[in-house]
């Protein structure tokens, strides 16, 4: 009979924590930000079924890297709990405090009771009724939390494009501007994935982009179409007008 | 009915339970694996008497879509519960319900069904056809049935624009969730046999918006004339049917002003017309009388 080996349990939770970091930094990133009007979520991403960017509920917003199965199971949990908050209390009893926590305690327990955990990490805002009041938490692999500002970045390659809006960011952008520092932000990585040609600007056609937008009504999430995108991102020069002015169609 | 109390399922400390990461996209079927019963049954009957009652809901199929209206009167046997009850709701982006029976378990239904349709749409990333949405109300009234054979049946009418194939749809239902497509036109409620006399005689293929509306407004009357738990327009109190409409662009609940300047049309004209239009004869064939 032979001993299993023996692995001290801060080389388990290395492990899984190297695991995770790897499996996440090998997709696309997304960011998520504030804008005037609410908040902007950014994603590479080709697929139009395949979602990265999702409505929870009235005012809250979900974004996820990493493995899609494991975060779509995330997503589909957390419009479970806020549909039964709303329907059991009141639709303004949704937050997204005790959303963060319910997926804290998620992430946390896969990460410490299974020997796999998700290779995942997920933003979820709230848009407020002011930009002081908008919220936005940052959820990693392990279960940990981090009450976010201004903008957030997550996936692979993070340095460069949390270099970018570091210095493009600023508080009130238009949906316009904060729309093409997002995508020129963005640009390197994909830059980068095709070998060693120029970095290309991202086409709205491989954008996946939504807004929480505080002006609409009821249902503040909204995703923006490929037609809505090249309406912003067409003329750089006064894409800025067209957001400011475009308001809420559709 | 749901009690707060019960807000999850969620072992604590570990997080969201196995239900919440299990696969469906149905807010019910959910519902009950977390040990929700909304619509829970109990020993015991219930006279119509003691809990409060909606009355008549009409709906006309126009050129457009769609229009649904609903009176505003809940009754308690001969005593009137609520005198501005709405009983006619958005249930999402491109259809409306409205609810005859009683109020409470059917007010609770709607609540439930809204929520089951905006579900399915986050879930799944694309609304439930018309049909679907027609079909997911009709197993969820089957839930009711035990409630329903005790005496608090609900009766609700679901009429939406269907975007596949481009036109307004209305069904209606029994209280064991039988789900039947009706044509043109139809009502449900204490006052429906009297609103849908009056409907035959007003409908025509192809109505406006505004003429369906108009209709609707005739039919309610006609209801609330012969039928005591029906209620009329209240113009001193300016309460007014609920008018909703559904067409390509989605759902319009009707302001009260926009549905004031109709009401005052059929009240005024009632004036010297009690009875309301006329329809016409066709002309005799047979000779005589002239």
């Amino acid at each position: 009979m032979t001993m299993p080996f023996y692995v001290s349990p801060e080389q388990v939770i290395k492990d899984k924590a190297d695991y995770a970091r790897k499996g996440i930094a090998r997709g696309r990133s997304v960011v998520v930000m504030q804008y005037e009007d609410g908040i902007l979520f950014v994603a590479e991403n080709v697929s139009r079924a395949l979602h990265k960017i999702s409505e929870i509920y009235d005012r809250i917003g979900f974004a996820a890297v990493g493995k899609y199965n494991e975060f779509e199971n995330l997503r589909v949990a957390g419009v479970r709990l806020a549909d039964l908050r709303g329907y059991s209390y009141d639709r303004r009893d949704v937050t997204v405090r005790s959303l963060a926590n319910a997926y804290a305690q998620t992430l946390g327990t896969i990460f410490t009771e299974t020997s796999k955990p998700y290779e995942v990490e997920i933003v979820v805002a709230e848009v407020g009724e002011t930009p002081a009041d908008d919220q936005m938490y940052r959820l990693t692999f392990d279960g940990s939390v981090a009450d976010e500002h201004d903008f957030v970045v997550m996936g692979g390659d993070t340095e460069q494009i949390q270099i970018a809006l570091e210095q493009t960011w600023r508080p009130n952008l238009t949906l316009g501007e904060a729309l093409q520092i997002a995508v020129d932000a963005l640009r390197p990585i994909s830059g980068q994935a095709d070998s060693a040609s120029a970095p290309e600007p991202i086409g709205p056609k491989s954008l996946e982009a939504a807004v929480l937008d505080r002006r609409r009504s009821r249902r503040l999430f909204q995703r923006l179409s490929v037609d809505r995108l090249v309406e912003i991102l067409g003329e750089p020069a006064n894409g800025a007008n067209h957001a400011s002015s475009g308001g809420n169609s559709s | 009915m749901s009690s707060p109390g019960q807000s999850g399922g969620m072992t604590r400390g570990d997080g969201l339970s196995e239900a919440y990461l299990a696969v469906g996209s149905s807010f019910s079927d959910f519902l009950e694996q977390v040990g929700h019963h909304p619509m829970r049954t109990v020993s015991g009957t219930t006279s119509t008497s003691t809990v409060p009652h909606g009355t008549t809901i009409v709906a006309l199929v126009c050129a457009d879509g769609v229009v649904m209206a609903g009176d505003r009167r809940a009754t308690m046997g001969n005593v009137i519960a609520q005198r501005d009850i709405e009983k006619v709701f958005q249930a999402d982006e491109h259809s409306v319900i409205g609810i005859a029976g009683a109020a409470g378990l059917a007010i609770e239904l709607v609540r439930l069904f809204c929520v089951e349709l905006e579900h399915y749409e986050k879930i799944e990333g694309t609304p439930l056809s018309l049909d679907g949405k027609a079909n997911r109300l009709s197993s969820m009234l089957r839930n009711n049935l035990g409630l329903a054979m005790q005496g608090l049946a609900v009766v609700p009418m679901l009429a939406g624009f269907d975007l596949d194939h481009g036109r307004g749809r209305i069904f209606s239902y029994d209280i064991t969730g039988g789900r039947y497509e009706e044509r043109d036109h139809h009502a449900v409620g204490s006052g429906a046999s009297y609103a849908r006399g009056s409907l035959k005689k007003l409908f025509f293929t192809g109505m406006s918006v505004e003429a369906a509306a108009m209709a609707a407004i005739e039919a309610l009357y006609d209801a609330a004339d012969d039928d005591s738990a029906t209620g009329g327009p209240d113009m001193y109190r300016r309460i007014y049917p609920v008018v909703g409409t559904v067409d390509i662009h989605g759902v319009q609940m009707w302001e009260e002003d926009r549905v004031a300047q109709l009401v005052e049309q059929v009240v005024g004209a009632r004036r010297s017309a009690p009875d309301g239009p006329r329809a016409a004869l066709p002309p005799a064939t047979s000779g005589g009388g002239e």
